[in-house]
């Protein structure tokens, strides 16, 4: 019975995989995309993965389906749908190629783990000494805490990306195109009801996030919800972009995460944490990269700067 | 099989034929409107069967709320998806 499910959701993730892929239109392809993600999600809650099904929902479907969609307006707006003919034929065999190559070597390489459970057993013997229950975290922020360092710079990177893409006379000023709605209206109700909740269930994920599944990736992406919902709504414009607070906001997580990172290095050990206080330091540091995160996601969504400051 | 496991298993074939149902008036019905009445009407009865059967199947009343609230979220979210996709559809057919 379970297999018959298993088989199922396997069917229906590479289905909408192979429908994402060959589309004929753009949108579609976003369509399955996004539906992909969501199987995905569904497939690691399964496995017992539930920070990367909760990641792969809030990032890989959600904000990675919105920040699609909003090229495909961008596209539609620039007259880039017109011409959408088919590649050629040898160009789409050449990236079949491409993918299954390195979707072949990624498979040998996880068949040439060392048998077992690999680092299992090493994560769960040391977590204890990061007052930390859930083991995710306990690699995400203490023992691999490096990466997660440099992908919260990678975010960073990524927005000031965008952002150089703005036009020299709206440099500093206001991103999107301002969202007019009636004050009386479903859409502005609905942007006044649902932050409190949000905000609610995005602090909840944060400090949840040392015992049980939960984080600031997590976390932050609700955030950022939170943040587009009261744009579209109209209740509130984006920010300038040249606000000092919001830019002290997007570096506040690295930075925090940084100088905990420094401070171990000068008390021995790059990264490391001092006995006893390492889940509190882990906390202020969760609760920093939640707010950046949070402000990064809802900013590459806006886009660069469109209007003047 | 017990007494609670038929309710639950009655309650879940009902949230399906409730989604099944949604499914085939989002691809049957003629326009816009009735698709989206199909829709949201069908998706939220199922889910609220759906909801109901797993809260029985745990029997733990914290997991009830939790999934109640998830419930009350996912009604107000499609509610707002359909004005929204109503308004537009209006607006694209020159009625408004």
């Amino acid at each position: 019975m379970s297999h018959a499910f298993d088989l199922a959701l396997c069917a229906l993730i590479l289905g909408a995989a192979v429908l994402a892929v060959t589309g004929r239109n753009v949108f579609g392809a976003i369509v399955f995309y996004v539906v992909y993600g969501v199987l995905l999600a569904l497939a690691w809650l399964i496995l017992g993965a539930v920070d990367v099904a909760l990641a792969e929902a809030a990032i890989g479907a959600g904000v990675t389906g919105v920040l699609l969609i909003g090229a495909w307006q961008g596209l539609a707006d620039a007259g880039g749908l017109e011409d959408e003919a088919p590649r050629p034929v040898f160009l789409r065999l050449a990236a079949v190629a491409g993918a299954g190559a390195l979707g072949g070597l990624i498979a040998l390489a996880v068949i040439s783990l060392p048998g077992g459970d690999g680092l299992t057993l090493a994560v769960v013997d040391n977590q204890d000494r990061l007052e930390l229950g859930n083991p995710v975290n306990a690699v995400l922020l203490g023992f691999r805490a490096y990466d997660t360092l440099l992908e919260t710079l990678v975010l960073t990177a990524a927005l000031a990306a965008v952002w150089s893409l703005t036009r020299t006379r709206v440099w500093g000023g206001v991103p999107g195109p301002g969202h007019v709605t009636r004050p009386d209206g479903v859409m502005a109700s609905f942007g006044r009801l649902l932050p409190p909740a949000g905000l609610l269930v995005a602090v909840y994920l944060v400090w949840v996030g040392a015992d049980a599944p939960g984080g600031a990736f997590q976390a932050g992406t609700v955030l950022a919800a939170v943040w587009i919902l009261i744009v579209l709504s109209g209740l509130q414009d984006e920010p300038r972009l040249n606000s000092l607070p919001l830019r002290l906001m997007i570096i506040a997580g690295p930075a925090v995460f940084l100088g905990a990172g420094l401070a171990g290095a000068a008390a021995g050990a790059v990264m490391g944490y001092p006995d006893g206080h390492a889940k509190s330091v882990i906390l202020v540091i969760e609760y920093a990269l939640t707010l950046s995160i949070a402000a990064t996601l809802a900013l590459l969504i806006a886009g660069p700067a469109r209007r003047a400051p | 099989m017990s007494v609670m496991e038929t309710i639950i298993a009655a309650l879940l074939a009902l949230g399906v034929f409730f989604y099944f149902a949604g499914t085939i008036g989002l691809l049957r019905f003629p326009d816009t409107h009735s698709r989206l009445h199909a829709l949201t009407k069908a998706d939220n009865l199922g889910l609220g069967f759906i909801v109901i059967a797993a809260a029985l199947h745990w029997g733990d009343g914290w997991i009830a709320a939790k999934l109640a609230l998830v419930w009350v979220l996912a009604l107000f979210a499609a509610g707002m998806a359909a004005q929204l996709v109503a308004r537009a559809a209006l607006k694209a057919e020159g009625r408004e």
